[in-house]
């Protein structure tokens, strides 16, 4: 089997459409709280996503609206809800870190590695309910560290549950490297567990889907759990205004209130040794200056990959962009009009 | 006196007794850059940045202070604290105990809490009070920067464990990183003399279990911690134009509580009113009601919580959440 790759350019698309839709109602105030986007992430969320049915299920982490919006949950509720609006897909109780569809059997959370338990859990139910159903786990790379996720991989390997481990690599939790606070990689970690794994460039649509495809099917058959390591950059950073960028982008204007304090305690006496102090201070310039550089502005984007290879048709190209476009115009509109019986209108 | 931040003078705490202990390091996800002055000071080996293993480095830092060291351990959100509350609840609270009081555990477990600007459920819960529930922690509160840095302080001189709590509204840093986000767009209701104001020169501890009284009242006592104090002075300004004289008591530390500070003031006015941004079951709003009766004071109770679980959307957090008009509607009736 091939993959669609108009279909998947057009989930993609719309994904990240509509999330920089987002990104405007939040600057506009709209939206409240931290925002974490899945700009970047369009790819592993279209390539893995697009294989599900009914049954299946999804555990999300803190950056999960493209799946909710890729597994067809109602865009404007789904918009109704990050705006806080009753007519939201959670009433405005959730927010985007806290999205639920048990139509869609899909659950979000924002505490880091809590999607592998709740994958797994799914997987138990799919195991005795709904045989040849299967669970998805999405995560970070952050999310391998903690205790809870390498649990999980032990308990779906153990019990062959039909999971997919899906991390999103982005190589930095935060503020944090990931490399200077993990040991080992993160592909062997998961093949200890005798769990098959793939490590996957998370640009490329055609090759998650191809990998997702042959997990996925071996999870229905009752082969047990699958672990993809899928790298991908987020260029908006951990959240919407990331300290990291706001620096990088602007360093006079954000140093400006940081140097003086920093300087002060850097010469201060009693402390570390003057190296010690002069590496702390090259540590923290190389995080501000060529890691998140590298990290955020360097930016492979996955939509360019496949919008490259559909070029070739340059009409039906432009003509699904225009038809994506109006789309999300018209949701926007219908979520702050709360308009959510509008739904028909817009799809 | 300088006019600091109640960020800045955490920070001026543990500088002041890093400077002072050897032995006191930092450790936790992102230390590196949320204590960036320290970590420049201090250096990598007494800021250590630490994975997403909150079970793992909470657990570690509970036998690294047995065998010496004094850990302050950073787990950001207090809401994140449930992947490490083994080490809390069975160890951290219980070696003492265990070991019939020879053995200590000098530690300080800090963490964000608190909501108000829009954050959901799973970020914005107090929980001082579930965590005060178990015997063997002390769990301080501060509600402005000179009790913020002093308090730093006490959880650092103290024998045991410690959890210290820094509200978002309070501590301006959180609240730039959760919710402004460099926005011009969106605003809140940031208690003014909460996050800035007089710090002293050199800091010296709040005694442990020590209340304040912000203001002195005769007519109905409000009670609460961290946030909460301003939102019942707020109350107590209005209620003041109603001719009703509030006393506000800043109670600092959940655990030990201040029961002489509480029943003293109960006995004074006769009407007592908690004001508690945690939650209202099994909590210290029932525990400070518990105090009063078990002192025999005759007193008119009610509290002001929150009491469900926290909204995403500002306009249902914000009648979650205790606020002024919800104080000064319980106060009023308490006086009727």
């Amino acid at each position: 089997m091939q993959p669609d790759l108009w279909e998947l350019y057009s989930l993609m698309y719309k994904s990240r459409l509509f999330e920089q839709a987002v990104k405007k109602l939040w600057n506009d105030g709209k939206i409240s709280g931290e925002m974490h986007l899945a700009i970047g992430e369009e790819a592993v969320a279209a390539g893995i996503v697009s294989h599900l049915k009914e049954g299946d299920a999804m555990a999300l982490d803190h950056r999960g609206t493209p799946q909710m919006l890729m597994r067809g949950v109602d865009p404007v509720s789904l918009l109704c809800e990050l705006l806080g609006k009753p007519e939201g897909l959670c009433g405005g109780m959730g927010g985007h870190m806290h999205l639920f569809s048990e139509q869609h059997l899909a659950a979000s959370s924002g505490i880091v590695g809590s999607s592998g338990p709740a994958a797994v859990g799914f997987a138990l139910a799919a195991q005795h309910l709904r045989p040849g159903a299967v669970a998805v786990a999405f995560f970070g790379e952050g999310a391998m560290n903690q205790g809870m996720m390498m649990e999980s991989m032990n308990l779906a390997a153990t019990w062959k549950l039909p999971v997919l481990f899906v991390c999103k690599d982005s190589k930095i939790a935060i503020t944090t490297v990931s490399s200077s606070v993990t040991s080992g990689s993160l592909f062997n970690r998961a093949k200890s567990f005798n769990i098959p794994a793939k490590e996957i460039d998370g640009t490329d649509v055609e090759m998650i889907w191809l990998a997702a495809h042959k997990a996925i099917d071996e999870a229905r058959r009752g082969e047990g759990p699958s672990f993809l390591l899928a790298h991908c950059s987020r260029p908006e950073g951990h959240f919407l205004g990331d300290p990291l960028i706001r620096i990088t982008k602007n360093p006079l204007k954000e140093m400006k209130d940081m140097a003086p304090a920093l300087l002060k305690s850097i010469l201060k006496p009693k402390g570390a040794a003057v190296r010690e102090r002069t590496e702390s201070l090259s540590s923290v310039t190389s995080i501000l200056g060529q890691t998140t550089k590298a990290q955020f502005f360097n930016f492979n984007d996955p939509l360019d990959m496949t919008r490259k290879e559909l070029k070739s048709d340059k009409n039906r190209l432009e003509q699904l962009e225009e038809k994506i476009e109006q789309e999300i115009k018209q949701i926007v509109i219908n979520a702050l009009n709360g308009n959510t019986d509008n739904k028909k209108a817009v799809t | 006196m300088k006019s600091k931040t109640f960020a800045q003078a955490i920070d001026m705490a543990l500088a002041q007794a890093m400077a002072d202990d050897p032995n006191i390091i930092i450790l936790g996800e992102d230390v590196q850059m949320l204590r960036v002055n320290l970590f420049s000071r201090f250096g990598r080996d007494r800021v250590r940045n630490t994975p997403i293993s909150e079970s793992a480095f909470v657990g570690a830092a509970v036998t690294a202070a047995m065998a010496g060291l004094k850990p302050v351990v950073e787990v950001m959100l207090v809401d994140f604290i449930g992947v490490a509350m083994d080490a809390i609840l069975n160890h951290a609270a219980k070696v003492n105990s265990f070991s019939g009081g020879k053995w200590q555990v000098p530690l300080v477990i800090r963490a964000a809490c608190g909501g108000g600007y829009g954050d959901g459920g799973q970020h914005q819960q107090s929980l001082w009070g579930w965590l005060a529930h178990i015997p063997g922690i002390m769990v301080v509160v501060p509600s402005n920067p000179a009790d913020a840095g002093g308090l730093m302080l006490t959880a650092l001189e103290h024998a045991g464990p410690v959890i210290y709590l820094e509200h978002k509204l309070l501590a301006d840093y959180w609240l730039d990183y959760m919710g402004i986000g460099d926005r011009k767009t969106v605003t809140f209701d940031v208690p003014p003399n909460g996050a800035r104001g007089p710090v002293p020169d050199k800091l010296s501890p709040v005694p442990p279990g020590k209340a304040a009284v912000r203001q002195k009242g005769s007519d109905i006592s409000l009670v609460g911690v961290g946030v909460g104090v301003h939102r019942c002075l707020q109350a107590a300004g209005s209620l003041k134009t109603k001719g009703v004289a509030a006393e506000v008591i800043d109670l600092r530390s959940v655990s030990p509580l201040d029961i002489k500070a509480i029943c003293e003031s109960a006995e004074k006015t006769g009407r007592v009113l908690v004001v508690d941004e945690d939650y209202r079951e099994f909590g210290l709003s029932g525990e400070c009601a518990a105090v009063i009766m078990e002192a025999g004071i005759r007193a008119k109770y009610a509290r002001v919580c929150t009491n469900d679980t926290i909204p995403y959307s500002r306009d249902l957090e914000e009648k979650t959440l205790p606020n002024t008009e919800r104080i000064i509607s319980a106060a009023l009736s308490l006086m009727s």
